[in-house]
Protein backbone atom coordinates (compact mmCIF):
# COMPACT_ATOMS: atom_id res chain seq x y z
CA UNK A 1 0.00 0.00 0.00
CA UNK A 2 1.44 3.33 -1.09
CA UNK A 3 -0.39 5.45 1.45
CA UNK A 4 -0.22 4.85 5.15
CA UNK A 5 -3.49 3.68 6.70
CA UNK A 6 -5.19 6.52 8.58
CA UNK A 7 -7.44 5.12 11.31
CA UNK A 8 -10.74 6.74 12.20
CA UNK A 9 -11.12 7.08 15.94
CA UNK A 10 -14.32 8.23 17.59
CA UNK A 11 -13.57 10.12 20.82
CA UNK A 12 -16.31 10.66 23.39
CA UNK A 13 -15.16 13.56 25.54
CA UNK A 14 -16.81 14.71 28.74
CA UNK A 15 -17.84 18.35 28.47
CA UNK A 16 -16.48 19.39 31.86
CA UNK A 17 -12.89 18.17 31.69
CA UNK A 18 -11.79 16.34 28.57
CA UNK A 19 -13.53 18.37 25.89
CA UNK A 20 -12.09 21.49 27.51
CA UNK A 21 -8.73 19.71 27.64
CA UNK A 22 -8.99 19.02 23.90
CA UNK A 23 -9.90 22.66 23.40
CA UNK A 24 -6.83 23.69 25.36
CA UNK A 25 -4.69 21.47 23.16
CA UNK A 26 -6.07 23.40 20.21
CA UNK A 27 -5.73 26.91 21.62
CA UNK A 28 -2.21 26.04 22.83
CA UNK A 29 -1.42 24.88 19.28
CA UNK A 30 -0.25 21.47 20.45
CA UNK A 31 -0.02 19.15 17.48
CA UNK A 32 -1.85 15.85 17.54
CA UNK A 33 -3.06 13.47 14.81
CA UNK A 34 -6.23 14.51 13.00
CA UNK A 35 -7.61 10.98 13.25
CA UNK A 36 -10.03 11.61 16.10
CA UNK A 37 -13.64 12.59 15.62
CA UNK A 38 -14.53 14.26 18.93
CA UNK A 39 -18.07 13.95 20.29
CA UNK A 40 -19.00 16.06 23.29
CA UNK A 41 -20.96 14.19 25.96
CA UNK A 42 -22.13 15.42 29.36
CA UNK A 43 -20.09 12.83 31.24
CA UNK A 44 -17.90 9.81 30.49
CA UNK A 45 -20.53 7.85 32.44
CA UNK A 46 -23.06 8.88 29.80
CA UNK A 47 -21.22 6.80 27.21
CA UNK A 48 -23.59 3.88 26.90
CA UNK A 49 -21.77 0.74 25.65
CA UNK A 50 -24.22 0.92 22.74
CA UNK A 51 -22.44 4.09 21.51
CA UNK A 52 -19.14 2.23 21.47
CA UNK A 53 -20.50 -0.77 19.55
CA UNK A 54 -22.38 1.50 17.16
CA UNK A 55 -19.16 3.39 16.42
CA UNK A 56 -17.42 0.14 15.52
CA UNK A 57 -20.43 -1.15 13.59
CA UNK A 58 -20.55 2.04 11.52
CA UNK A 59 -16.89 2.03 10.58
CA UNK A 60 -14.70 3.33 13.43
CA UNK A 61 -11.29 1.69 13.78
CA UNK A 62 -11.01 2.73 17.42
CA UNK A 63 -13.07 4.30 20.18
CA UNK A 64 -11.65 6.60 22.84
CA UNK A 65 -13.53 7.74 25.93
CA UNK A 66 -12.09 10.53 28.06
CA UNK A 67 -13.46 11.85 31.33
CA UNK A 68 -12.48 13.75 34.46
CA UNK A 69 -9.89 12.19 36.74
CA UNK A 70 -11.28 9.89 39.47
CA UNK A 71 -12.64 12.09 42.24
CA UNK A 72 -13.10 15.06 39.89
CA UNK A 73 -16.36 14.06 38.20
CA UNK A 74 -18.85 16.92 37.94
CA UNK A 75 -21.54 14.35 38.86
CA UNK A 76 -19.38 12.70 41.53
CA UNK A 77 -19.65 9.11 40.25
CA UNK A 78 -20.00 9.18 36.46
CA UNK A 79 -16.40 8.41 35.62
CA UNK A 80 -16.34 5.54 38.15
CA UNK A 81 -19.42 4.13 36.41
CA UNK A 82 -17.59 4.17 33.10
CA UNK A 83 -14.49 2.65 34.67
CA UNK A 84 -16.55 -0.30 35.95
CA UNK A 85 -17.69 -1.11 32.39
CA UNK A 86 -14.24 -1.20 30.81
CA UNK A 87 -13.21 -4.82 31.56
CA UNK A 88 -16.62 -6.08 30.40
CA UNK A 89 -16.42 -4.01 27.23
CA UNK A 90 -12.94 -5.39 26.48
CA UNK A 91 -14.16 -8.94 27.13
CA UNK A 92 -17.14 -8.41 24.89
CA UNK A 93 -15.05 -6.94 22.07
CA UNK A 94 -12.72 -9.93 22.38
CA UNK A 95 -15.71 -12.19 21.73
CA UNK A 96 -16.19 -10.39 18.43
CA UNK A 97 -12.50 -10.59 17.56
CA UNK A 98 -11.94 -6.87 18.14
CA UNK A 99 -8.56 -6.15 19.75
CA UNK A 100 -8.68 -4.53 23.21
CA UNK A 101 -6.36 -1.73 22.03
CA UNK A 102 -9.11 -0.42 19.81
CA UNK A 103 -10.97 0.79 22.88
CA UNK A 104 -9.46 3.05 25.50
CA UNK A 105 -10.64 4.96 28.54
CA UNK A 106 -8.41 7.69 29.87
CA UNK A 107 -8.63 10.71 32.15
CA UNK A 108 -7.92 14.18 30.80
CA UNK A 109 -8.56 17.25 32.92
CA UNK A 110 -9.40 20.70 31.55
CA UNK A 111 -5.77 21.72 32.19
CA UNK A 112 -4.23 18.76 30.36
CA UNK A 113 -4.11 19.78 26.72
CA UNK A 114 -0.72 18.12 26.44
CA UNK A 115 -2.04 14.87 27.89
CA UNK A 116 -4.96 14.86 25.45
CA UNK A 117 -2.50 15.18 22.56
CA UNK A 118 -0.39 12.40 24.06
CA UNK A 119 -3.34 10.00 24.49
CA UNK A 120 -4.58 10.64 20.96
CA UNK A 121 -1.11 10.19 19.48
CA UNK A 122 -0.55 6.92 21.34
CA UNK A 123 -3.91 5.53 20.42
CA UNK A 124 -3.65 6.55 16.77
CA UNK A 125 -0.28 4.80 16.53
CA UNK A 126 -1.61 1.64 18.16
CA UNK A 127 -4.70 1.46 15.98
CA UNK A 128 -2.67 2.23 12.89
CA UNK A 129 -0.50 -0.78 13.68
CA UNK A 130 -3.61 -2.97 14.04
CA UNK A 131 -4.92 -1.91 10.64
CA UNK A 132 -8.44 -1.17 9.44
CA UNK A 133 -11.44 -2.85 11.06
CA UNK A 134 -14.03 -2.41 8.27
CA UNK A 135 -16.99 -3.61 10.35
CA UNK A 136 -19.45 -2.17 7.85
CA UNK A 137 -18.36 -4.92 5.47
CA UNK A 138 -18.14 -7.59 8.16
CA UNK A 139 -21.72 -7.06 9.33
CA UNK A 140 -23.03 -7.08 5.74
CA UNK A 141 -22.58 -10.88 5.77
CA UNK A 142 -25.54 -11.08 8.17
CA UNK A 143 -28.19 -8.78 6.83
CA UNK B 1 -75.74 -19.47 10.33
CA UNK B 2 -73.31 -20.38 7.61
CA UNK B 3 -70.11 -21.85 8.91
CA UNK B 4 -67.24 -19.39 8.87
CA UNK B 5 -64.53 -20.27 6.39
CA UNK B 6 -61.64 -22.01 8.09
CA UNK B 7 -58.20 -20.42 8.07
CA UNK B 8 -55.40 -22.16 6.23
CA UNK B 9 -52.50 -22.58 8.63
CA UNK B 10 -48.91 -23.73 8.16
CA UNK B 11 -46.32 -24.35 10.83
CA UNK B 12 -42.69 -24.78 9.91
CA UNK B 13 -39.42 -25.33 11.73
CA UNK B 14 -36.08 -24.20 10.40
CA UNK B 15 -32.92 -23.98 12.57
CA UNK B 16 -34.69 -24.86 15.81
CA UNK B 17 -34.86 -27.52 18.49
CA UNK B 18 -38.51 -28.47 18.14
CA UNK B 19 -39.53 -26.78 21.37
CA UNK B 20 -41.57 -24.19 19.50
CA UNK B 21 -43.65 -26.92 17.87
CA UNK B 22 -44.18 -28.52 21.24
CA UNK B 23 -45.27 -25.15 22.65
CA UNK B 24 -48.18 -25.15 20.20
CA UNK B 25 -49.29 -28.53 21.56
CA UNK B 26 -48.77 -27.10 25.05
CA UNK B 27 -51.79 -24.87 24.60
CA UNK B 28 -53.75 -27.87 25.97
CA UNK B 29 -57.47 -27.62 25.26
CA UNK B 30 -56.93 -24.40 23.27
CA UNK B 31 -55.41 -26.56 20.55
CA UNK B 32 -59.02 -27.57 19.81
CA UNK B 33 -59.88 -23.91 19.14
CA UNK B 34 -57.00 -23.80 16.73
CA UNK B 35 -58.17 -27.01 15.07
CA UNK B 36 -61.74 -25.69 14.90
CA UNK B 37 -60.67 -22.41 13.33
CA UNK B 38 -57.95 -23.64 11.03
CA UNK B 39 -57.10 -26.29 8.50
CA UNK B 40 -53.49 -27.21 8.97
CA UNK B 41 -51.92 -27.38 5.53
CA UNK B 42 -48.31 -28.03 6.49
CA UNK B 43 -46.67 -29.04 9.77
CA UNK B 44 -43.66 -31.32 9.28
CA UNK B 45 -43.28 -32.30 12.93
CA UNK B 46 -46.88 -33.52 13.26
CA UNK B 47 -48.40 -34.20 9.86
CA UNK B 48 -47.41 -35.93 6.66
CA UNK B 49 -47.44 -33.11 4.14
CA UNK B 50 -44.55 -32.61 1.76
CA UNK B 51 -42.86 -29.49 0.46
CA UNK B 52 -44.46 -30.26 -2.92
CA UNK B 53 -47.86 -29.78 -1.25
CA UNK B 54 -46.82 -26.26 -0.29
CA UNK B 55 -45.44 -25.61 -3.77
CA UNK B 56 -48.81 -26.67 -5.20
CA UNK B 57 -50.66 -23.98 -3.20
CA UNK B 58 -51.64 -20.70 -4.83
CA UNK B 59 -49.83 -17.54 -3.72
CA UNK B 60 -51.33 -16.17 -0.50
CA UNK B 61 -53.47 -19.30 -0.11
CA UNK B 62 -52.18 -19.78 3.42
CA UNK B 63 -53.80 -17.32 5.80
CA UNK B 64 -51.16 -17.67 8.50
CA UNK B 65 -47.74 -19.31 8.74
CA UNK B 66 -45.99 -19.74 12.05
CA UNK B 67 -42.31 -20.00 11.21
CA UNK B 68 -39.95 -21.03 13.99
CA UNK B 69 -36.19 -21.44 13.87
CA UNK B 70 -33.28 -19.46 12.49
CA UNK B 71 -32.20 -19.56 8.85
CA UNK B 72 -28.78 -21.11 8.37
CA UNK B 73 -28.91 -23.41 5.36
CA UNK B 74 -30.17 -23.44 1.79
CA UNK B 75 -33.24 -25.56 2.57
CA UNK B 76 -34.38 -23.26 5.36
CA UNK B 77 -33.93 -20.23 3.12
CA UNK B 78 -35.92 -21.89 0.36
CA UNK B 79 -38.78 -22.76 2.74
CA UNK B 80 -38.77 -19.25 4.22
CA UNK B 81 -39.09 -17.73 0.74
CA UNK B 82 -41.66 -20.29 -0.35
CA UNK B 83 -43.84 -19.89 2.73
CA UNK B 84 -43.61 -16.10 2.48
CA UNK B 85 -44.97 -16.30 -1.06
CA UNK B 86 -47.80 -18.61 -0.08
CA UNK B 87 -48.84 -16.78 3.11
CA UNK B 88 -50.94 -13.72 3.78
CA UNK B 89 -49.50 -13.40 7.29
CA UNK B 90 -46.05 -14.68 8.21
CA UNK B 91 -45.32 -14.81 11.92
CA UNK B 92 -41.76 -15.10 13.15
CA UNK B 93 -42.38 -17.57 15.96
CA UNK B 94 -39.99 -17.99 18.86
CA UNK B 95 -36.58 -16.54 19.68
CA UNK B 96 -34.65 -18.29 16.89
CA UNK B 97 -36.83 -16.92 14.08
CA UNK B 98 -37.14 -13.53 15.79
CA UNK B 99 -33.52 -13.00 16.90
CA UNK B 100 -31.41 -15.87 15.61
CA UNK B 101 -31.69 -17.53 19.01
CA UNK B 102 -29.24 -20.00 20.49
CA UNK B 103 -28.15 -21.18 16.99
CA UNK B 104 -27.24 -17.53 16.36
CA UNK B 105 -24.31 -17.92 18.76
CA UNK B 106 -22.64 -19.72 15.84
CA UNK B 107 -21.96 -16.22 14.47
CA UNK B 108 -19.16 -15.96 17.02
CA UNK B 109 -17.52 -18.57 14.80
CA UNK B 110 -17.94 -19.36 11.10
CA UNK B 111 -18.89 -22.20 8.83
CA UNK B 112 -15.39 -23.55 8.21
CA UNK B 113 -14.40 -23.47 11.87
CA UNK B 114 -17.65 -25.16 12.94
CA UNK B 115 -17.41 -27.96 10.37
CA UNK B 116 -13.72 -28.42 11.16
CA UNK B 117 -14.50 -28.81 14.85
CA UNK B 118 -17.53 -31.06 14.46
CA UNK B 119 -16.27 -33.38 11.73
CA UNK B 120 -12.49 -33.33 12.19
CA UNK B 121 -11.05 -32.24 15.50
CA UNK B 122 -13.75 -33.24 18.00
CA UNK B 123 -12.33 -35.77 20.44
CA UNK B 124 -15.32 -38.09 20.20
CA UNK B 125 -15.63 -38.31 16.44
CA UNK B 126 -14.15 -41.07 14.29
CA UNK B 127 -12.99 -38.94 11.38
CA UNK B 128 -12.08 -41.73 9.00
CA UNK B 129 -9.16 -39.62 7.89
CA UNK B 130 -11.48 -36.71 7.15
CA UNK B 131 -13.65 -38.80 4.81
CA UNK B 132 -16.86 -37.94 6.66
CA UNK B 133 -17.36 -34.29 5.86
CA UNK B 134 -20.61 -32.76 4.69
CA UNK B 135 -20.74 -31.43 1.18
CA UNK B 136 -23.90 -30.36 -0.66
CA UNK B 137 -23.44 -33.12 -3.21
CA UNK B 138 -21.75 -36.45 -2.70
CA UNK B 139 -21.44 -39.63 -4.65
CA UNK B 140 -22.54 -42.94 -3.13
CA UNK B 141 -22.79 -46.32 -4.90
CA UNK B 142 -26.50 -45.73 -5.51
CA UNK B 143 -25.95 -42.34 -7.18
CA UNK B 144 -25.64 -38.70 -6.15
CA UNK B 145 -26.97 -37.48 -2.81
CA UNK B 146 -27.86 -33.86 -2.21
CA UNK B 147 -28.09 -32.23 1.20
CA UNK B 148 -28.79 -28.59 2.10
CA UNK B 149 -25.75 -26.33 2.12
CA UNK B 150 -24.80 -24.74 5.42
CA UNK B 151 -24.57 -20.95 5.22
CA UNK B 152 -21.61 -18.97 6.53
CA UNK B 153 -23.76 -17.22 9.14
CA UNK B 154 -27.03 -17.63 11.01
CA UNK B 155 -29.81 -15.15 10.26
CA UNK B 156 -33.13 -14.28 11.81
CA UNK B 157 -36.21 -14.82 9.62
CA UNK B 158 -36.83 -11.10 8.96
CA UNK B 159 -33.27 -10.80 7.67
CA UNK B 160 -34.16 -13.03 4.72
CA UNK B 161 -37.89 -12.37 4.07
CA UNK B 162 -40.54 -9.82 5.00
CA UNK B 163 -42.22 -10.71 8.32
CA UNK B 164 -45.61 -9.47 9.57
CA UNK B 165 -45.46 -10.20 13.30
CA UNK B 166 -43.03 -11.44 15.89
CA UNK B 167 -43.90 -13.80 18.72
CA UNK B 168 -40.89 -14.02 21.03
CA UNK B 169 -39.92 -16.63 23.58
CA UNK B 170 -37.92 -19.79 23.92
CA UNK B 171 -40.53 -21.07 23.41
CA UNK B 172 -43.41 -18.53 23.30
CA UNK B 173 -45.63 -18.83 26.35
CA UNK B 174 -49.09 -20.36 26.15
CA UNK B 175 -50.71 -17.04 27.11
CA UNK B 176 -49.07 -15.19 24.24
CA UNK B 177 -49.84 -17.99 21.77
CA UNK B 178 -53.50 -17.80 22.80
CA UNK B 179 -53.42 -14.02 22.47
CA UNK B 180 -52.00 -14.31 18.98
CA UNK B 181 -54.40 -17.08 17.97
CA UNK B 182 -57.39 -15.08 19.20
CA UNK B 183 -56.18 -12.01 17.35
CA UNK B 184 -55.90 -14.04 14.15
CA UNK B 185 -59.26 -15.78 14.57
CA UNK B 186 -61.10 -12.55 15.34
CA UNK B 187 -59.15 -10.57 12.76
CA UNK B 188 -58.15 -7.97 15.36
CA UNK B 189 -54.53 -7.76 14.34
CA UNK B 190 -51.95 -5.26 15.58
CA UNK B 191 -50.04 -3.04 13.14
CA UNK B 192 -47.54 -4.83 10.94
CA UNK B 193 -44.17 -5.45 12.56
CA UNK B 194 -45.59 -5.67 16.08
CA UNK B 195 -43.87 -7.83 18.66
CA UNK B 196 -46.59 -9.73 20.46
CA UNK B 197 -45.43 -9.22 24.07
CA UNK B 198 -45.15 -6.41 26.62
CA UNK B 199 -44.05 -2.87 25.74
CA UNK B 200 -41.72 -2.56 28.71
CA UNK B 201 -38.74 -4.44 30.03
CA UNK B 202 -38.99 -7.44 32.29
CA UNK B 203 -37.93 -5.52 35.44
CA UNK B 204 -41.05 -3.42 35.02
CA UNK B 205 -43.23 -6.43 35.85
CA UNK B 206 -40.81 -8.15 38.26
CA UNK B 207 -42.01 -8.39 41.85
CA UNK B 208 -38.57 -8.62 43.40
CA UNK B 209 -37.29 -5.81 45.59
CA UNK B 210 -34.58 -3.50 44.35
CA UNK B 211 -32.43 -1.81 46.93
CA UNK B 212 -30.29 0.32 44.58
CA UNK B 213 -27.36 -1.07 46.55
CA UNK B 214 -24.34 -1.63 44.32
CA UNK B 215 -22.48 -4.22 46.31
CA UNK B 216 -21.70 -7.09 43.93
CA UNK B 217 -18.18 -8.35 44.59
CA UNK B 218 -18.46 -11.34 42.28
CA UNK B 219 -20.97 -12.87 39.87
CA UNK B 220 -22.54 -16.24 40.56
CA UNK B 221 -23.90 -18.82 38.19
CA UNK B 222 -27.31 -20.08 39.34
CA UNK B 223 -25.93 -23.32 40.82
CA UNK B 224 -23.28 -21.53 42.88
CA UNK B 225 -25.59 -19.65 45.22
CA UNK B 226 -28.90 -20.02 47.02
CA UNK B 227 -30.59 -16.73 46.17
CA UNK B 228 -32.76 -14.57 48.39
CA UNK B 229 -36.34 -15.17 47.20
CA UNK B 230 -37.36 -11.55 47.59
CA UNK B 231 -34.44 -9.53 46.33
CA UNK B 232 -33.45 -8.52 42.79
CA UNK B 233 -31.30 -11.33 41.37
CA UNK B 234 -28.90 -9.00 39.61
CA UNK B 235 -28.18 -7.17 42.85
CA UNK B 236 -27.28 -10.55 44.36
CA UNK B 237 -24.68 -11.09 41.64
CA UNK B 238 -26.76 -13.51 39.57
CA UNK B 239 -26.69 -12.32 35.99
CA UNK B 240 -30.35 -11.63 35.23
CA UNK B 241 -31.00 -10.20 31.76
CA UNK B 242 -34.25 -8.54 32.87
CA UNK B 243 -33.10 -4.92 32.46
CA UNK B 244 -32.39 -5.35 28.73
CA UNK B 245 -35.16 -7.85 27.95
CA UNK B 246 -38.71 -7.32 26.78
CA UNK B 247 -41.34 -8.39 29.29
CA UNK B 248 -44.59 -10.21 28.69
CA UNK B 249 -43.39 -13.69 29.55
CA UNK B 250 -44.97 -13.65 33.00
CA UNK B 251 -41.54 -13.71 34.68
CA UNK B 252 -41.78 -17.44 35.35
CA UNK B 253 -38.05 -18.04 35.44
CA UNK B 254 -37.65 -15.24 37.97
CA UNK B 255 -40.40 -16.68 40.14
CA UNK B 256 -38.55 -19.99 40.18
CA UNK B 257 -35.36 -18.19 41.33
CA UNK B 258 -33.78 -18.53 37.92
CA UNK B 259 -32.35 -15.43 36.26
CA UNK B 260 -33.75 -14.17 32.97
CA UNK B 261 -31.72 -15.40 29.99
CA UNK B 262 -33.12 -12.84 27.59
CA UNK B 263 -35.19 -15.04 25.28
CA UNK B 264 -37.82 -12.33 24.66
CA UNK B 265 -35.21 -10.18 22.96
CA UNK B 266 -34.38 -6.52 23.40
CA UNK B 267 -36.80 -4.34 25.34
CA UNK B 268 -38.45 -1.58 23.30
CA UNK B 269 -35.93 1.20 22.63
CA UNK B 270 -32.94 -1.08 23.17
CA UNK B 271 -30.79 -1.07 20.07
CA UNK B 272 -28.23 -3.60 21.19
CA UNK B 273 -29.20 -6.02 23.92
CA UNK B 274 -25.66 -7.04 24.80
CA UNK B 275 -24.52 -3.45 25.23
CA UNK B 276 -27.56 -2.55 27.31
CA UNK B 277 -27.09 -5.58 29.51
CA UNK B 278 -23.42 -4.77 29.91
CA UNK B 279 -24.30 -1.33 31.24
CA UNK B 280 -26.79 -2.87 33.69
CA UNK B 281 -24.41 -5.58 34.89
CA UNK B 282 -21.55 -3.11 35.35
CA UNK B 283 -23.81 -0.80 37.33
CA UNK B 284 -24.31 -3.27 40.19
CA UNK B 285 -20.67 -4.07 40.84
CA UNK B 286 -18.80 -2.45 43.68
CA UNK B 287 -15.44 -1.41 42.25
CA UNK B 288 -13.43 1.77 42.72
CA UNK B 289 -10.34 0.77 40.75
CA UNK B 290 -9.79 -0.76 37.30
CA UNK B 291 -8.19 -3.80 38.99
CA UNK B 292 -11.25 -4.42 41.16
CA UNK B 293 -13.56 -4.09 38.16
CA UNK B 294 -11.38 -6.54 36.23
CA UNK B 295 -11.37 -9.15 38.99
CA UNK B 296 -15.17 -8.97 39.37
CA UNK B 297 -15.64 -9.19 35.59
CA UNK B 298 -13.40 -12.27 35.59
CA UNK B 299 -16.15 -14.11 37.51
CA UNK B 300 -18.34 -13.84 34.40
CA UNK B 301 -17.24 -16.83 32.31
CA UNK B 302 -18.38 -15.64 28.87
CA UNK B 303 -19.39 -12.00 28.61
CA UNK B 304 -20.18 -11.89 24.88
CA UNK B 305 -21.90 -15.28 24.79
CA UNK B 306 -24.01 -14.49 27.85
CA UNK B 307 -25.13 -11.01 26.84
CA UNK B 308 -25.89 -12.09 23.27
CA UNK B 309 -27.27 -15.51 24.16
CA UNK B 310 -30.39 -15.20 21.97
CA UNK B 311 -29.79 -12.15 19.82
CA UNK B 312 -26.36 -12.11 18.19
CA UNK B 313 -27.53 -12.06 14.52
CA UNK B 314 -29.72 -8.98 15.18
CA UNK B 315 -27.15 -7.14 17.33
CA UNK B 316 -25.23 -4.09 16.11
CA UNK B 317 -22.09 -6.06 15.25
CA UNK B 318 -24.01 -9.21 14.15
CA UNK B 319 -21.04 -11.57 14.02
CA UNK B 320 -17.42 -11.98 15.02
CA UNK B 321 -14.55 -10.98 12.76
Amino acid sequence: MAEEFEPRIVAFLCRWCSYTGADLAGTSRIKYPANVVPIKVMCSGRVDPTFILKSFADGADGVLVCGCHPGDCHYNEGNYNMQKRVPMIKDMLKGFGIEGERFRLDWVSAAEGDKFAEVVTEMTDEVRKLGPLNWKEIKEAVK
Amino acid sequence: MAEKKKLNLAIYWAGACGGCDVSILDTDEKILDIAAAADIKFWPIAMDYKVSDVEALKDNELDVTLFNGAVRNSEQLHLAQLLRKKSKILISYGSCAYLGGIPGLANFSNKEAILERVYKTSESVETNGGAVYPSPKSKVPEGEVEIPELHDYVKALHQVVDVDYFLPGCPPTTDLINLAVNAIITGKLPPKGAVIAADKNLCDSCKRKKTEEKSVKRFYRPHEIIPDNERCLLEQGILCMGPATRGGCGARCIEANMPCRGCFGPAPGVEDMGAKMLAAAASVIDARTPEEAASITATLPDVAGTFYRFNLPVSLLRRAK
